[in-house]
């Protein structure tokens, strides 16, 4: 079967982000970017897919600035056939990219689409659900195991009191959450190979999908600052502190 | 204005984050009805139209409906929001896996995760792991938004007297079944509703040393919580992970033992009342966060933490 999988370019996870003086945004200018941790986990998910057999070809597809064919090349020198970037200079909100993604998925009719459960800019948490909602298809999110048999795909979910097993008629959506599995790193000769792979590239146009959001950020503020604290020299003196000045406990 | 509050629930309680749901709703202003989707869910309903500031409560009451599936619960939230000017979840995992689904069927932007009204339209939610704070803007017709329980102090569980009607539409797609589920036991207080919250981290250096936090925790009445790479190495089950990925906490006392303080776990601490932190490396960064910080070994610290409290 076909796996498509959604890759989305961010700043990279150990990066302090520095908001805009302007309150525009976050500056992102020389800032390290790299590939989402979720969608990494998710790409990974895929070739492992592959390599039980499962799986027959992997697609991978970014949305964004032509700069994610970089993350697009990682993907595919971790394994992944081939890779289909949509280009787009503007933010685009999740609902925009799950469309985009939609007249991807149509295109492709893929057996399974695998994402990231959030990307680590915008934790907004919304767009495996959304391309779900929009293909009409079932959702396992936040995974923690995906396993497919026949038909279907049961995957484990992680929930806020422990885990749930759902089964869901394929083809479906699946999201990854941080214990699915642990990325592998690519090797020189898979990146040199990973050069020679496919990489289309198409625009929103083409694919006849409006962008038009139904949001706006008005501005973007650093969060106020905690006020320096102390260093107490015993547990004797914490103790203390907590009782007759922070009054917790 | 009429806002449609989704109840997070277990078919037999309502949980509390609904309680800090209402409290944002109610801030928006409006009627506030609330949507208890699942199966014999009687005495939830019952609870929900306690809640104070609820005008309404609506109960579709299907075995479709039985554990929250998105497939069938989200279509339902969309036909009935349809009439509604907004529609509000808990940002929980049941929450955060419908709520987009609702929104994409409404063809909308959602907003995840607010922390404070701004007006009816704008509100205010945190970005990049809790290192910006963004004010968003909606002009959708009807505005999907999840809620960040710490960000509003809940409203209170009894005192209202709403009107409880049946809802008859049901939807089945087909798509999904549940198979099993296996949720962690803890006679300990939740941890996102915890007034103190104690966490481990790799400092722990296995699963039996948590006992010294157990004991600290009974003693203090407190949840127990851990960093990312307490649960990555197997210390404890994941459902403790206080983080970006994890679980948002926001008690009065947080106290962190053997925690470094990478960016992704104060993303889930960092509103915390008082903070204190036990570590013995003094440039660890969660000392730059923490009011009360010691710089000690734990094995040492934590005990004697112990007896003292």
């Amino acid at each position: 079967m076909k796996v498509l999988v959604a890759v989305k370019r961010v700043v990279d996870y150990n990066v302090k982000v520095r908001v805009k003086a302007d309150n525009s945004g976050v500056d992102l200018a020389n800032v390290k970017m790299s590939m989402n941790p979720f969608c990494e986990i998710a790409v990974e998910e895929a070739v492992r897919l592959k390599e039980k057999g499962v799986a027959t070809e992997i697609v991978v597809v970014s949305i964004g600035p032509s700069t994610a064919q970089e993350q697009l090349r990682t993907a595919l020198a971790l394994g992944a056939d081939r890779a289909i970037l949509v280009e787009s200079a503007e933010d685009l909100t999740s609902l925009a990219v799950a469309k985009l993604l939609k007249a991807v998925v149509d295109k492709e009719q893929p057996s399974l689409v695998i994402l990231g459960k959030q990307a680590i800019d915008s934790d907004n948490n919304q767009t495996g659900q959304m391309l779900a909602a929009l293909s009409g298809y079932g959702q396992g999110t936040f995974a923690s195991k995906v396993e497919v048999a026949g038909d279907t795909v049961a995957v484990t979910r992680e929930i806020d009191g422990g885990a749930q097993t759902v089964s869901l008629k394929l083809p479906a959506i699946v999201t990854t959450d941080l214990r699915l599995n642990e990325p592998r790193y690519a090797s020189l000769p898979n990146i040199m190979k990973a050069k020679k792979k496919p990489l289309e590239v198409l625009t929103p146009d083409a694919l006849g999908v409006s962008t038009a959001s139904t949001n706006k950020t008005l501005k973007v503020e650093a969060p106020a600052a905690r006020s320096a604290g102390i260093k107490v020299k015993s547990v004797a003196e914490l103790v203390e502190k907590l009782k007759n000045e922070a009054k917790v406990i | 204005m009429t806002i449609l509050v989704i109840a997070e629930h277990d078919n037999k309680a309502v949980a509390p984050a609904t309680l800090n749901t209402v409290a944002a709703a109610v801030k928006i202003g409006g009627d506030v009805h609330v949507l208890v989707a699942g199966v014999g869910v009687g005495a939830v309903a019952e609870a929900a139209a306690k809640i104070a500031g609820v005008a309404k409560v609506l109960v579709a009451d299907n075995a479709a409906y039985a554990h929250q599936l998105p497939e069938n619960v989200a279509p339902l939230v969309a036909e009935l929001g349809k009439s509604y000017s907004h529609i509000l979840a808990a940002a929980t995992s049941n929450g955060k896996n419908i709520l987009p689904r609702v929104a994409a069927a409404l063809d909308v932007d959602q907003i995840s995760e607010i922390i404070s009204v701004e007006s009816a339209d704008t509100f205010k939610r945190p970005i990049y792991a809790g290192n910006a704070i963004a004010t968003v803007q909606s002009n959708a017709a009807v505005k999907v938004i999840t809620v960040r329980a710490t960000g509003f102090d809940p409203v209170a569980a009894d005192g209202g007297s709403a009107a409880v009607e049946a809802v008859s539409a049901a939807h089945d797609a087909g798509l999904s079944s549940f198979v099993g589920e296996e949720l962690a036991k803890s006679d300990r207080p939740e941890l996102t509703a915890a007034k103190i919250v104690v966490s481990g981290g790799r400092g722990m250096q296995n699963g039996d040393n948590f006992k010294h936090l157990y004991e600290l925790a009974d003693k203090l009445g407190a949840a127990v919580g851990a960093s990312r790479a307490a649960v990555d190495a197997g210390f404890v089950p994941n459902d403790m992970q206080v983080g970006q990925t994890g679980k948002i906490v926001a008690p009065q006392l947080y106290i962190a033992v053997g925690i470094s303080g990478a960016i992704q776990h104060l993303a889930g601490m960092k509103d915390s009342k008082v903070i204190v932190a036990i570590n013995k490396d003094e440039e660890a960064p969660i000392f730059q966060v923490a009011d009360y910080g010691l710089v000690a070994d734990l094995f040492e610290a934590v005990p004697e933490l112990t007896k003292l409290v």
